[in-house]
Parts: structure tokens; sequence; C-alpha cells
């Protein structure tokens, strides 16, 4: 799995980069792993007039984009919009993409600007709160444990652990739950989510740490309760 | 140098993105050998990220693909 590649592993990213052109300009696109290779080839027939392909473009990004707008907009629907909209406009700026970053850093920062733009609109939240960054001094204890067992990546098919693990997160502040919604569960590299969000190398690593604090405070012993108390009965839909 | 448990919970993100000076990692790992409460707070959290990047956790609502698709298909049709 390559989440717990990553985290057991390093931010050691074999990068390759290579240069694509196209009848107006050259699309320099770094990635970190193989599929990227096709994505590149994949934007160039777009441009050139495969626009079917946009289709297979975007398949790997559409949980992310919704993710993400989820993050910004907590309703279901209007985070559907806000995906769909980020879907399109990416197609109609397909050619202004200039690929420094990854076609889904661009992505999701198209969505951002789309939620942030509807919450604007509807004045929801003031943004200086959306975008603020809470106690950026403020260290996060974790939760004092003695030992942890591991629970096994099977344990997410029951409900209960997954509900835990969704509310978690949900009831992190906004951008801490961005930025972790990005790195660790998206698993974009540090670099990508700080384009992604428009923030720096050193907030993403921050933020990243009290989020992961955070949830290892509140989640450590619910687990923990959770998967070592023997079910009295197993109910087969459970 | 020796630092204290507080000290080495600032660092566990860093520890498990391996992005700590091999001076900190070390004074770090050398801790962590003797600590069981922070030895356990790693595995925590190591734990807990990888059971969050499971694909179960967060699913695309019902239909999202197919209407999104759908979308799409309008746009390119404009064009």
């Amino acid at each position: 799995m390559l989440a717990t590649n990553r985290v057991l592993g390093a931010e050691s990213f074999a990068r390759g980069a290579w240069t694509v052109g196209t009848s107006e300009s050259f699309i320099t696109v770094t990635t970190s792993e193989t599929p990227s290779r096709s994505e590149a080839e994949m934007i160039s027939a777009i441009l050139a007039g495969d626009t079917q392909l946009y289709h297979e473009l975007v398949r790997p990004y559409e949980r992310g984009v919704y993710l993400m707008a989820l993050s910004y907009m907590k309703d279901k629907d209007e985070a559907e919009d806000v995906a769909q909209e980020a879907f399109v406009r990416a197609l109609r700026n397909l050619a202004s993409f200039r690929a420094e970053s990854k076609f889904s850093t661009w992505l999701i920062s198209i969505a951002l600007n789309e939620a942030r733009g509807r919450l604007r609109r509807k004045s929801i939240v003031r943004m200086d709160s959306l975008d603020a960054t809470p106690e950026e001094d403020g260290a996060v204890s974790p939760a004092l444990l003695r030992d942890w067992r591991e629970i096994p990546s099977e344990a997410v098919e029951r409900g209960e652990i997954r509900l835990l693990l969704q509310e978690a997160i949900a009831s992190l502040p906004d951008n801490y739950r961005q930025v972790f919604l990005l790195r660790d569960v998206e698993e974009m590299n540090t670099k990508e989510a700080a384009e992604a969000l428009n923030i720096s190398i050193d907030s993403v690593k921050v933020r990243l740490h009290r989020a992961r604090m955070m949830l290892q405070k509140q989640l450590a012993p619910q687990l923990k309760a959770v998967t070592r108390t023997p079910q009295r009965r197993w109910l087969p839909w459970s | 140098m020796v630092i204290d448990c507080k000290h080495v919970w600032n660092h566990i993100s860093g520890y498990l993105d391996e992005t700590l000076s091999e001076e900190t990692r070390t004074v770090v790992q050398k801790h962590l050998e003797h600590c069981e409460i922070c030895s356990a707070i790693l595995d925590s959290t190591r734990n807990i990220i990888i059971l969050t990047a499971d694909d179960r956790i967060f699913e695309l609502p019902a239909g999202f693909s197919e209407r999104l698709h759908a979308r799409i298909d309008l746009e390119l049709g404009d064009h």
C-alpha cells in the first residue's frame, strides 16, 4: 500500500521530469510515479483535439477534489457542485496549465478557489476565519499509552471503526483538516500540498503535525477500546 | 544530548516522514528505545495514519462519477 510505504519509509520521491510540446507552449511535467507520464501525454492529446481523453485524465482525482470541496462546503450536494465546476473549469483552462507542479495540484487549487468563491458569495463564513492559522505555536499533547497493539487495515471494514476515523478527521480545525486530507489521505507530498493550498511548506508541516497529534489524541484511546472489547454478538451486517 | 518526552512529541510527524536532521533523529531514536510511552505514541500515530489513508474511509457519493462525466460530456459537446 502506497500510504504504508510513505509513512514507514520516507519522502524520498524518485522524481522524473520531461517536457511535452504543444502547438502553443511547452508543458514540463514533474512527477513521482509512472502513471503521470501518460498523464502528460493525455493532456497533450486533449489539447490536440482528443477531448474524450479528459474523462480518463481526471478519473483518479475525483475523490480528492470532492473531499477537498466537502472540507470547505461541509455539505455533500454543494461539495459535488463545486467538484463538478472545478473539473469543468480545469477542462476550459487546460491550455493554460503550466505544470511546474502536478496536474492534481492544479486541479485541487481550482476546486479550492471555486469553494472559497462560493462561500464568499454566500457569506457563510468569513474567509479570514477559514484560512486563518489557529494556534500555530500551540503544542498538541498526544494521548499517553503504555503500549499499542497494531490495528490491521482489515479493521476498516468494520463500520464503527470507519465512523470513528471519519468523525475524528471531520472534527479537526478546517485548515488542519485540509492539510491532513491532502498529505495523508490523498498522499500528496509537502510541496504539492503547499502549492495546492497556497501556503508555505513550513505551514504544511506544522499543520500536518498538529492534525496527526490531534487524531492520535482522540483516536488512540477510542480505537484501543473498540478493538480490544470482544463483541458480545456477531452481527453479519455490522 | 538527551531530550524529554514533550520534545520528542514535537518530532513525531517529522520522524514518521523522515524529515528530521540526522542529529535530531538520532536523539529521538535513542529516547524511543527506552521510553515505552513515546514508542506507543509513535506506533499509534503511524497506525492511525495508515488507517485513515485506506480508500474505504472516504467514498464518493453514489452516482458521483456518472453525474460528473455526464457534465463533462455536456461541456465537451459545447465545443
